[in-house]
């Protein structure tokens, strides 16, 4: 695997970028390079991590910032290509604010900032994130302020109609739109999450069902 | 080239719930004023910006409110402008 390079980009406030490195490299021996975010170079690079923290401190909206960046620019002929981009958290927001992904994430129903493992339904397996999981449910942490999905009628019935829902909570944590966790875009190249499947790799911190959703960014 | 000072007001759309407008609302009645109905939570920008005529301004207010400081999914916006 070592031939194959995943790119993990680094904004100003990201904070998962290392998690992210020690997932990939330690737990899944994919080999990786932090990108900082005002390079537009994505040569050498097979897929493409936004890890989760909080860009730019998260002014004005969460990834609103972020999605000016020349990174993000590039990263936007990287997805024609048809190479893989997973949005863990912050990177979600970032997707959606870029219009990668559609609807938005806001403040969580209740206000809290949440934290803990979560049970996930796999919906799709469009663009092979999920196979190892086709018809079981998954458990991955979550952290976060302002995870609430929310999208309008039309958008989810679009989402429905090209199963591009990937994961919805069994139990929604956060008021999110039809519980919703994770969407692709059409291409199902670009999955776009809140849980931290970077922090699930490991038994001995409490589960590897995300070791099985990173090892498909290199299939 | 004139200089406006312009004001954008950005605001949950209906349709988006506001919680942290709920948890205001709820603080608000624990300090004993009554008869609150609904409280929502908005921002406000304020800028200054060089523009040679009103139609250019606006042009420039509107594709910063569509690209940057809204984000149309969850927020509508209006601004309001005075010549400085």
């Amino acid at each position: 695997m070592t031939s194959y390079t995943v790119g993990i980009v680094v904004f100003p406030g990201s904070n998962c970028d290392r998690d992210v490195s020690w997932a990939l490299e330690g737990c899944l021996d994919i080999k990786t390079k932090f990108i900082w975010h005002e390079s537009s170079d994505l040569s050498g690079i097979d897929s493409v991590v936004l890890p989760g923290g909080f860009s730019y401190g998260d002014y004005l909206r969460c990834g609103a910032v972020a999605r000016f960046s020349s990174l993000i620019n590039a990263l936007h002929d990287f997805v024609r290509t048809g190479r893989k981009v997973i949005g863990i958290c912050n990177g979600f927001q970032i997707l959606t604010e870029a219009g990668f992904l559609p609807g938005a994430l806001t403040n969580n129903k209740n206000l809290n900032f949440i934290c803990k493992d979560v049970e996930l339904k796999v919906h799709s397996h469009k663009g092979g994130w999920f196979k190892s999981f086709i018809d079981k449910n998954i458990t991955l942490p979550i952290a976060h302020g302002e995870g609430r999905y929310y999208c309008d009628d039309y958008t989810y019935k679009e989402l429905l109609d090209n199963d591009l829902i990937a994961l919805k909570y069994i139990d929604n944590p956060n008021g999110s739109t039809h519980e919703i966790a994770g969407i692709l875009n059409k291409e199902g190249n670009v999955l776009g999450l809140m849980p931290h499947p970077e922090r699930a790799c490991d038994k001995n911190i409490g589960g590897i069902d995300g070791e099985y959703i990173l090892k498909n960014l290199i299939k | 080239m004139s200089q406006f000072l312009v004001k954008v007001f950005i605001r949950l759309r209906p349709s988006v719930l506001d919680p942290a407008g709920e948890a205001i609302k709820s603080a608000a009645n624990k300090l004993g004023v009554d008869g609150i109905n609904s409280l929502r939570i908005g921002k406000l920008i304020e800028t200054e910006i060089e523009a040679s005529h009103e139609n250019e301004l606006k042009e420039k207010i509107e594709l910063l409110c569509d690209r940057l400081f809204a984000n149309n999914v969850i927020e509508d916006y209006e601004f309001q402008f005075e010549k400085k």
